[in-house]
């Protein structure tokens, strides 16, 4: 049967990277998962509208998108926060005390780990270990890691983002 | 040419038995009339060892195998009855009782739900695990059927009929672990799918309440399943 | 290009680089760079500059240097200093120190038992080399033994190499090396795959990814080997995609040697060609299953299915495939280049050669170490680790993550290898190392365990997604106080059943944490339940 490849779901040029992705891999259906990493980078995260988009670009059933894209816990189908911050929760950090920092940083600001803020300002979340286990508890603020973190610490970095 | 059928050989509960070499443990005990549970198996959809009812004890294998995936070897002595693996069995029960909502006196399939006469049959007397109690949604959306995830024993026969017969591909399974889910598209309304064809295959095989047709009475809620030996035997003659 | 050009390049390496009178080699894996490494090593670059000392002085980031905790690490060379907890605004004083007294305050003692109790055949490079350049790896005999695979040795030659060091696979299980790897030989077929399962989920352990970091090179040796070995011409690294560091130095090591023809088509000029992709993780620890990987990289969900047939025989779409993790790629070179009885003469009977291990927890040197097997755990935590810092007391050590168990004081004394772990409850796995001291309830620990299985369990089979929830729900009620005895005997029976019917290892071993605390200390879950109160303080009980 012909198949006519689908257009982006707009013409903001950022798609041209996950076409990329896609073009890379022959538009193979096994590329599902190179390709929604793909779009979360360029996004930040996976809308209703790539999804679709990616399904019918490399042939996979809706339901099977939606079910990869759900299973593994590194994509997200929401925007993430303006900052976000990442408490690592892997057994050196557990027993170092990370839980505290979560429930520090969850109690002041009002918010679950793995939700954002009502604002929008910050995204609380938790990893599986980061592998930064010789300086737990680790905490990665906008992407940089810091080690032996205190609840203290913690609330005084994400303090610096709100005052701004 | 074909290639010649290899015939093995074998004993299920000190029984002796034989079946083609591609054939599995539980496909030469039904031929014997011998009876091993499964949930998440139906004949003409791949097996997936995923329910863990059809588990047995095979001479010389330390781990349990289940009897749905198994292909029969020479020699092999399986056990399919003994004590331990009727305890786990009922146990796989109980923990299906408890995950979600499965409260049998309201239930549109009360009389002839596979779950709740497997309980029957494997002497599950009563639960002893803590109900979890979710709140889970039910989508009536479609205008023919409707899915209740209360009642949803996660057996995926709905995604495998749906993907292998009917070519549709309309469910899956979103999420993992307890939150799995079955979902309909991009986890959308079933009413607004749009590849669903409304063929209603998903709705007759599936073993519970889940699925069922609108606007019957609890008595004509049987499930109709001929449809599946029938097409899977028109698809292999026409390969 | 030929073995002998290689060996050329190698030499012209050596001698290409006018060597500098000094050398800075500052620690860039991601447990010194998140103490602000790179920051210091730019500080340190600008100091040499403001100097002039370009041409007598070099700055070079290597991979890591092993004692974490002590971070950023780096180590001044010819003389051997090695500085820890370096900071920006030391980089003066180090410069200005090149050649005459260390600066005594930065130093750290490289003749303690942290360095000196290791033996290191993985890490031989780590924090020697730059790890993105590949001449520093060919200039320390990188690639060498692949050059000599090619050159003369058959592929049964090389499973046979293998089969006599007695490499045991390093993801956990101990399965031999060279048995998987001959029955993937054997498997029919011309198409077959190798992957390198870099999808280090356990949480607490980070060996596969310094491994990654610090020496990527030898990693794509060891699947080049094995490829040559089982007949496959197409590799797949699965990595994490929280590894972002590891993915990018593995592609730049890639297109490197690709451009030295060392991987590709017609490698070293013969008719052996493989190629190697990465593919990425995306946050599901069952992942590390063979077959929920193999799910992963054809694009699905990563669920696991039956065994058998094994992936040996049916893996990646189909084909024949062989999977070994990190640490098992990184043992192959070495192997070849000293031969199989040199590597079986380190290690125990039935454990050769030796294990690295991410050590953390309450204890003093905290970090990446690599040991022969069969040295004591208590070798481990209080001469490597420097015991338990703050005047607390040991109480146990976990291994193997979530499918392994916690180790009490007893056995300390008890050589580390795959049967004597197994044999006190828990496993090898993958190297991960916890140890706790008296503020830990174990009770707790076993909880966090359970949780973690609880998030990750695929969902496929019962007995693992609903079991794990209903254990974890117990444990819950007795860490807050609210359980009965009842529970206790309620939990043990659903760890027998999850333990026998789960459809893959992460449920089949999903009890293990519990059933090793329960083991041996049950008086704390007896504590919880009956007096209603945590030994260790950590619980907080409903009244």
């Amino acid at each position: 049967m012909h198949f006519t490849k689908p257009s982006p779901p707009s013409d903001d040029k950022r798609w041209r990277i996950v076409e990329a992705t896609m073009r890379r891999h022959g538009y193979d259906p096994y590329a599902l998962i190179e390709t929604l990493h793909s779009v979360q980078q360029t996004f930040g995260y996976l809308e209703t509208e790539a999804l679709q988009y990616v399904a019918k670009a490399l042939r996979v059933p809706l339901s099977k998108v939606y079910g990869v894209a759900t299973f593994y816990h590194f994509f997200t189908l929401k925007p993430q926060g303006e900052h976000t911050c990442v408490v690592c929760m892997g057994t050196a950090c557990y027993i170092k005390g990370a839980p505290h920092v979560v429930s520090a940083i969850s109690e002041k600001y009002q918010v679950q780990p793995g939700e954002t803020t009502s604002d929008g300002k910050l995204s609380l979340l938790t990893a599986r270990c980061i592998g930064a286990c010789g300086l737990a508890p680790a905490v990665v603020f906008d992407g940089e890691v810091a080690g032996k973190v205190t609840p203290e610490e913690a609330l005084e970095r994400i303090g610096r983002w709100t005052a701004q | 040419m074909n290639q010649p059928v290899r015939v093995k050989t074998l004993k299920i509960d000190d029984r002796d038995v034989s079946g083609r070499e591609d054939e599995t443990i539980l496909e030469i005990a039904r031929q014997n009339g011998i009876f091993i549970p499964t949930l998440c198996n139906l004949q003409g959809l791949t097996p997936i060892g995923a329910c863990r009812l059809c588990l047995v004890e095979i001479k010389g294998v330390s781990r349990l195998l289940p009897a749905c995936v198994t292909r029969v070897e020479e020699g092999m002595e399986v056990y399919t009855q003994s004590e331990r693996l009727q305890k786990y069995r009922r146990m796989v029960l109980e923990l299906l009782f408890s995950e979600r909502n499965h409260i049998c006196s309201v239930c549109v399939v009360n009389g002839h739900c596979e779950l709740q006469s497997m309980a029957q049959v494997l002497g599950m007397t009563h639960v002893s695990v803590p109900y979890r109690f979710p709140r889970l949604p039910v989508d009536a959306s479609h205008e023919r059927f409707v899915v209740d995830h209360n009642r949803c024993i996660l057996c995926t026969r709905c995604v495998r009929v749906c993907d292998e017969i009917e070519g549709a591909h309309t469910w899956d399974v979103m999420g993992r672990g307890i939150d799995s889910r079955v979902i309909t598209d991009l986890n959308q309304a079933w009413g607004e799918s749009e590849t669903c064809t409304s063929c209603g295959k998903c709705v007759n095989v599936c073993p519970t309440g889940a699925l069922f047709e609108k606007g019957k009475p609890v008595s004509e809620r049987l499930k109709k399943r001929q449809f599946l030996p029938y097409l899977t035997m028109m698809r292999e003659e026409r390969r | 290009m030929t073995p002998e050009e290689l060996r050329k390049l190698a030499e012209s390496q050596e001698e290409a680089r006018p060597a500098p009178r000094h050398r800075i080699k500052i620690c860039v894996a991601a447990g010194c760079l998140s103490a602000g490494s790179d920051r210091v090593r730019d500080a340190l670059q600008n100091e040499v500059t403001r100097r002039g000392l370009e041409n007598e002085c070099e700055v070079q980031g290597v991979g890591c240097l092993g004692l974490c905790t002590m971070g950023p690490l780096m180590l001044v060379e010819p003389d051997g200093v090695m500085y820890q907890n370096v900071t920006e605004s030391d980089a003066a004083a180090i410069v200005e120190s090149l050649g005459k007294k260390p600066v005594e305050q930065l130093v750290c003692p490289s003749d303690m038992s942290f360095f000196t109790k290791q033996y290191k055949i993985v890490l031989e490079n780590s924090g020697v080399i730059d790890p993105e350049k590949i001449e520093d790896y060919i200039a320390r005999d990188g690639y060498t033994a692949l050059a000599r695979v090619l050159e003369d040795m058959s592929p049964q030659d090389v499973i046979d190499e293998i089969t006599r060091s007695g490499l045991r696979g390093r993801g956990g299980a101990g399965y031999p090396t060279g048995l998987k790897w001959s029955t993937v030989a054997k498997a029919g077929g011309t198409r077959k795959f190798v992957i390198c399962n870099a999808d280090e989920g356990d949480p607490g352990a980070f060996m596969d990814r310094s491994v990654l970091e610090s020496d990527p090179h030898r990693v794509l040796e060891g699947m080049a080997i094995a490829a040559y070995a089982v007949g496959a011409s197409q590799g797949y690294l699965y990595v994490r995609a929280e590894y972002p560091l590891a993915v990018k130095r593995l592609r730049t090591a890639i297109r490197q040697a690709e451009r030295l023809g060392l991987l590709g088509n017609n490698i070293c000029g013969t008719t052996f060609s493989f190629h190697v992709d990465i593919r990425l993780g995306a946050g599901a620890f069952v992942c590390g299953e063979e077959t929920a990987l193999i799910a992963s990289i054809e694009g699905k969900r990563g669920q696991p299915r039956p065994r058998p047939p094994y992936p040996a025989e049916y893996g990646l779409w189909g084909y024949p495939t062989l999977i070994n993790n990190v640490e098992t790629f990184a043992n192959i070179a070495p192997i070849i280049r000293n031969g199989g009885d040199w590597f079986a003469s380190i290690g125990t009977e039935k454990s050769k050669g030796t294990k690295v291990f991410a050590l953390a927890g309450r204890v003093k040197n905290t970090g990446l170490i690599e040991v022969p097997m069969g040295i004591t755990l208590r070798e481990i935590i209080f001469d490597i680790g420097g015991g338990i810092p703050d005047g607390h007391r040991f109480k146990a050590v976990q291994t193997g993550g979530p499918s392994g168990g916690c180790i009490p004081e007893q056995y300390l004394d008890m050589p580390v290898d795959y049967e004597s772990l197994a044999k006190v409850g828990s496993i090898m796995g993958s190297g991960g190392m916890i140890v706790m001291d008296e503020t830990s309830c174990m009770v707790d620990v076993a909880k966090f365990f359970m949780d973690f299985c609880v998030s990750e369990s695929c969902g496929k089979c019962v007995p693992c997604r609903v079991g794990t929830v209903q254990m974890y729900n117990i444990l819950n009620r007795i860490t807050s106080g609210e359980a009965t005895m009842e529970d206790l005997a309620l939990l043990e029976e659903l760890c027998d059943m999850v333990k026998y019917t789960s459809l893959c290892g992460l449920g089949q071993t999903a009890p293990n944490p519990v059933l090793s605390t329960l083991q041996y200390f049950r008086d704390e879950y007896v504590a919880h339940i009956v007096d209603k109160q945590c030994p260790a303080g950590v619980c907080q009980m409903r009244q």
